[in-house]
């Protein structure tokens, strides 16, 4: 009985403790980057292409305009991003080492390397975790990249491979899914190419590539860290009102939550569902004891005869149905706990969810305190109808 | 005081509903300190007079004095209170609440009744709680059962035994009345003399008056004094 009403309380707690950590952790997808700049576009679209890489940059941005930003004196540091490339359907970001230094995610945490290092060479890459698992890479690899987005089946930059020189740990964000290669590399590889395809005629091979400027003249996006958090909105207005090109400069935080009220219907299902089942288990509970109540209509009447009012029957009946919701919610709390301290690490590897089996959000306890307020009020029925019967029988039951 | 424990003058009650059983009562008198025997088949109402009896249901209003005290003037919970600082009742099964031990289920009265408890411990010899366990255990012993089973679980025990906690409970802190419903019907043959000689023995030495209801006309030879049930009612349709 207490058993059914823990494993409702488990599921009802769990689905609670998994959405406000999923929602922690995707709001903190970028933590620690105080602006995304981007071409002149939705504050969703950028941050869907510049942060999930989901979806194509409507534009560039012209490599002055991130000089202007990146010179600011308000700004600490600024880190530019460019897309465009695949490799075998994952995302090639061109950045540059600082990267490695300025990107944080969750709770301050910095990219850390499970294999291998940064980019040293020119046409070295770092791949996410994904990337390495599912096409089985190793450091010193070699790869070669598709000519825009992934899944289009463009033709190949195979006069210019990669080498895989680092591997990423796994962080659950789009970075396990993406190449990261430096920004003179994409310049590289694009040299003699011209309108999406390769210029006839033209090869200029590899080791020659160096020679070349290579500094980029356009990037998809910039992420900016600044001096002080406080500068942030008039930092925002400066690069919204650049007289260079259309720029646009989002919040992270802000655009993420609003990301996240997408994804709210399904988190709201979720929630209705447990709810429900803890409504049935705590209705199990009321037909269990109800259909007892009959087999107990002597134990009754023996209380009647040793001086219980009908009343004390009532509260007897209403008091074991609470200490039964009781028992249930804090076996269900401690079986949560349990189980979250075995399933988190299992999880983080395999689904890169990061789950913390500590102290419940505020949030559960609220939703502990309804479904015990409701077990007892439950409880009233069974209490009430052995006051009935009490009253009914008396001190001899007809059976 | 008066000299009846149980004062019935033209007592009557209707079960609701249009064949309602009616229990009619011209008289009926019980003396303190007497040990009745109230014969009766099933069905014939003993039910409904031992409700009556213990303030459980209210007849219409009428001359009914248990223990000079007139029921139909109490509240409900007054009642309640009242039947447990006066009466104790032993039934035919099922006597114990399963989920507490002997000792618990003998001291019962004694949790809900403030009087039942004082003159438990008084005839202990001290006020502490301790003694109220004394008082069960000697209580126990006096009935023929052994003092080591005291804090057993009920459901260990046998019928017999059973019957025997039951009487303990009836009879801690000294009741004025106790009212048995047959309660030696699920008992053997040969257990159920030796039964009713221990209660009787007990009821004897505290002074307690006994009303004793049963089917089994045998067992009457036991009492000073049987009352038949059938000739002490009248059922509905005929007169004095």
């Amino acid at each position: 009985m207490a058993v059914s009403i823990a494993l409702s309380v488990m599921l009802l707690l769990g689905v609670e403790q998994l959405r406000t950590q999923a929602k922690q952790s995707f709001s903190q997808s970028i933590s620690g980057t105080d602006l995304v700049a981007g071409a002149r576009t939705s504050p969703i679209q950028l941050m869907l292409y510049a942060v999930f890489r989901l979806g194509d940059a409507t534009h560039n941005i012209r490599w002055s305009s991130f000089q202007a930003i990146a010179e600011h004196p308000a700004v600490a540091w600024a880190v530019p991003i460019s897309l465009g490339d695949s490799h075998r359907g994952f995302a090639v970001v061109g950045t540059n080492t600082a990267y490695f230094e300025h990107f944080q995610y969750g709770d301050h945490r910095l990219l850390t390397f499970v294999e291998g290092k940064p980019f040293a060479d020119i046409f070295d890459a770092v791949i996410g975790a994904d990337v390495a698992e599912q096409l089985g890479y190793h450091v010193g690899h070699s790869i070669v990249l598709n000519h825009g987005a992934k899944g289009l089946g463009l033709a190949e930059h195979t006069d210019k491979p990669f080498k895989v020189s680092g591997i990423l740990e796994r962080t659950g964000l789009p970075v396990d899914r993406s190449v990261h290669v430096r920004l003179e590399a994409i310049e590289a590889i694009h040299l003699d190419w011209q309108g999406g395809a390769p210029m006839p005629g033209v090869s200029i091979p590899a080791e020659y590539v160096r020679k070349f400027d290579l500094v980029p003249k356009e990037i998809t996006a910039v992420l900016i860290g600044l001096k002080s958090r406080a500068g942030v909105f008039q930092m925002q207005r400066f690069i919204n009102q650049y007289k260079g090109e259309p720029l646009l400069a989002v919040l992270p935080g802000v655009a993420l939550d609003e990301l996240w009220s997408i994804v709210s219907i399904v988190e709201k299902s979720l929630l209705a569902i447990s709810a429900l089942v803890v409504a049935v288990g705590l209705s199990g509970l009321v037909a269990v004891v109800l259909a007892g109540l009959g087999e107990r209509r002597r134990e009754l009447a023996i209380l009647r005869s040793v001086g219980a009012g009908p009343r004390v029957v009532f509260m007897l009946l209403a008091i074991e149905g609470l200490m039964v919701v009781t028992a249930g919610a804090l076996l269900g709390v401690l079986g949560l706990t349990v189980l979250g301290l075995f399933a988190a690490p299992v999880l983080e590897a395999h689904l890169g969810i990061s789950y913390s089996a500590g102290m419940l959000s505020a949030e559960a306890w609220r939703l502990l305190l309804l479904v015990m307020t409701t077990g007892f009020l439950v409880s009233l029925i069974p209490g009430y109808r052995a006051y009935r019967m009490s009253l009914a029988d008396g001190l001899i039951p007809r059976l | 005081m008066s000299p009846f424990v149980v004062d019935i003058q033209n007592l009557v009650f209707q079960w609701p509903g249009k064949h309602g059983f009616r229990l009619s009562i011209p008289q009926f008198l019980v003396k303190r300190g007497e040990r009745v025997f109230l014969q009766g088949a099933s069905g014939s109402g003993k039910s409904t007079l031992l409700s009556l009896l213990g303030g459980v249901l209210l007849p219409q209003p009428c001359h009914m004095r248990v223990l000079d005290t007139d029921l139909t003037a109490l509240s409900s919970s007054a009642r309640d209170r009242f039947r447990v600082d006066h009466i104790g009742f032993l039934f035919q099964q099922f006597n114990l609440v399963p989920y507490l031990s002997v000792r618990e289920n003998v001291l019962l009265p004694c949790r809900f009744s403030q009087r039942r408890r004082q003159r438990a411990l008084q005839s202990a010899g001290s006020e502490s709680a301790g003694s109220l366990e004394q008082s069960a255990d000697r209580l126990l012993d006096q009935l023929g059962l052994d003092m080591k089973l005291a804090r057993q679980r009920v459901t260990a025990l046998s019928v017999g035994q059973q019957q025997r906690v039951a009487a303990a409970r009836a009879l801690i802190g000294h009741p004025d009345l106790i009212i048995a419903d047959e309660p030696t019907s699920a008992l053997d043959a040969d257990r159920q003399s030796e039964f009713l000689d221990i209660l009787l023995g007990r009821c004897d030495d505290e002074n307690v008056t006994l009303i004793f209801v049963s089917h089994d006309e045998r067992l009457g030879s036991h009492f000073s004094r049987t009352v038949d049930l059938d000739k002490l009612c009248e059922t509905a349709g005929e007169s004095t």
